[in-house]
């Protein structure tokens, strides 16, 4: 059995044509029956499976549907049609520091965002001391963490997110974190997920750590697959329709000569 | 959505979207399994709400106190209602009041900042409501501190009817959930959503025999006071503290019907319009 499927499955997001934003306002065009929504399909008939153990790359150009289709593995949206089959438990990377509170203190914080992320107080505590020492944050951790730098507030939040175990590790480029000791830690514990055959599903527009972490890449273009296959041949492909399409839009050239406008 | 869609094979939970059942069900499995999740988000807000003030958490006690002695300055005078104990009849009201003021109101506040947390990783959104309910639970329990430092005071009888309250501090509760998640799910579609509802729970307020006696009200306006859910409520947790009695079995089943009514509203009408949430931008 696969670790995610995906048969067939569109996303629409339904947009009023005008943003309706009050109540008022929704009665009022509601009553003279002027209520328009234009269908944006954020993903259209997506099939893919990925089996356990994989580390796939989700490439494409922003807004492509790559977000969109991380929602549904997480199971954040349903889809529209179609069906999502996911086996085993999920750890999304999406947002690091997501939750985090300023007032209260490092200790309280891990164990908010290991709530966050489905996990009991008692398990929490359980994983407190490891928590803390791959975060490196141990004389810290009493403080409130209004008191932290930026990184250290994501260090935190990286070290919770991956201490959960999962089958299925969702990563949106959130290892740009911390310093660049850190950021060997962090490489380190996703090998560590991969040689341990977890599955990692991992969304970048940085091609070369793709092809560094990923064998196999899928290209998502305007909410269709556009390319699945070999990461290099993959992230090859994207590169060389990125810049043929930059250049198109860029093409018109500049007048010949100066001051005759 | 995980509970009931998610089914053990061996170690692996499976989530299937094709495979949903009751939504009603499915999002009280879910709340259920997030728990902790409750717990944590309601010891967030206490601790957060008292880190930075010198007096912590005697603050809960002595609002409620400085308020009604303010308020009985005024009333006694004004009103000049033959109310004998003014004080313990007013903080019994005002106590139970603020409790459900102050959770439907946080929900609709709150409503927004929680659908952005749940846009970006799964969590069942009625946590967010529990959540409220459960600091609204925990402030109305320390509230009951002042409430009998008053009694003892004042040499008011301390009746043993008082071990009826849980009872209707639950039905309150049911209540005020029910309408928690009415105005949760408006608010997160909604901006003018949570201004119209602080502007009625103002009106509100003094439409519900609190700083009065329902006896006071005349009788071509009594409509307004059997029409008025918040009526039923304040007396079933009133007439313990003050009067000594147990609530009327008429009385208890008004109350019980209502709170039931609108709780199984509130939770049916949340659960369907749950999924939209997400694919709102």
């Amino acid at each position: 059995m696969p670790a995610i499927r995906l048969e067939g499955v569109s996303v629409r997001y339904r947009i009023p044509r005008e943003r309706i934003r009050t109540l008022k306002e929704y009665a009022i065009r509601r009553l003279k029956r002027r209520v328009v929504y234009d269908d944006f399909d954020a993903l259209s008939d997506v099939g893919l499976e990925i089996q356990a153990g994989e580390t796939v790359g989700v490439i494409g150009r922003n807004g492509a549907g790559k977000s969109t289709l991380l929602r549904l593995v997480a199971r954040i949206i349903q889809p529209t049609a179609g069906r999502v089959v996911v086996a085993g438990t999920v750890a999304p990377l999406l947002e690091l520091g997501l939750g985090l509170h300023g007032e209260l203190t490092g200790r309280e914080n891990v164990l908010l965002q290991g709530a966050l992320l489905g996990f009991s107080r008692s398990a929490m505590k359980q994983r407190m001391e490891r928590i803390i020492a791959f975060a490196e944050l141990e004389e810290f951790i009493d403080a409130p963490i209004r008191t932290y730098s930026t990184g250290m507030a994501a260090r935190l939040a990286f070290s919770v997110a991956t201490d959960v175990d999962p089958d299925i590790l969702i990563v949106d480029e959130a290892l740009a974190v911390g310093d660049e000791r850190f950021q060997i830690k962090c490489h380190d514990r996703m090998e560590a997920f991969r040689q341990a055959g977890k599955t990692v599903l991992l969304v970048s527009h940085a091609m070369a750590q793709v092809r560094d972490n990923c064998r196999r890449a899928i290209w998502i273009h305007e909410g269709r697959v556009r390319r699945d296959g070999d990461a290099g041949e993959v992230t090859q492909a994207y590169h060389l329709w990125s810049v043929e399409s930059a250049q198109i839009v860029s093409a018109p050239p500049l007048p010949a000569t100066a001051g005759s406008a | 959505m995980s509970a009931t869609a998610t089914t053990d094979v061996g170690s692996a939970p499976v989530y299937d979207s094709a495979r949903r059942g009751s939504r009603v069900l499915e999002e009280a499995l879910a709340l259920w399994s997030y728990r902790a999740l409750v717990h944590e988000l309601v010891i967030r807000d206490i601790k957060v709400r008292y880190k930075r003030s010198v007096l912590g958490i005697f603050w809960t006690m002595l609002a409620p106190l400085l308020n009604m002695v303010a308020l009985t300055l005024v009333f006694s005078a004004l009103l000049r209602q033959q109310i004998q104990n003014y004080p313990v009849f007013f903080l019994t009201g005002s106590i139970l009041w603020a409790f459900f003021s102050q959770t439907t109101s946080s929900a609709a506040l709150q409503s927004q900042d929680c659908n952005e947390i749940a846009k970006r990783i799964y969590i069942p959104r009625s946590v967010f409501v529990a959540a409220a309910i459960g600091v609204g639970l925990v402030n109305l329990a320390l509230s009951m501190v002042p409430l009998l430092v008053i009694v003892l005071v004042t040499g008011f009888p301390l009746h043993p009817t008082w071990v009826f309250l849980p009872v209707s501090v639950l039905m309150t509760a049911l209540f005020a959930a029910g309408i928690a998640l009415l105005l949760f799910t408006l608010a997160s579609r909604f901006a003018d959503v949570r201004e119209m509802y602080l502007v009625l729970v103002q009106t509100w307020f003094f439409l519900t025999p609190i700083v009065y006696h329902p006896s006071i009200v005349p009788p071509r306006f009594r409509f307004a006071l059997w029409a008025n859910p918040m009526y039923y409520l304040i007396q079933t947790f009133r007439k313990p503290i003050y009067d000594g009695v147990i609530p009327s079995a008429g009385l208890l089943a008004a109350s019980t019907l209502l709170s039931v009514i609108v709780f199984a509203t509130g939770w049916v009408y949340f659960c369907h319009r749950v999924d939209t949430f997400a694919y709102r931008t």
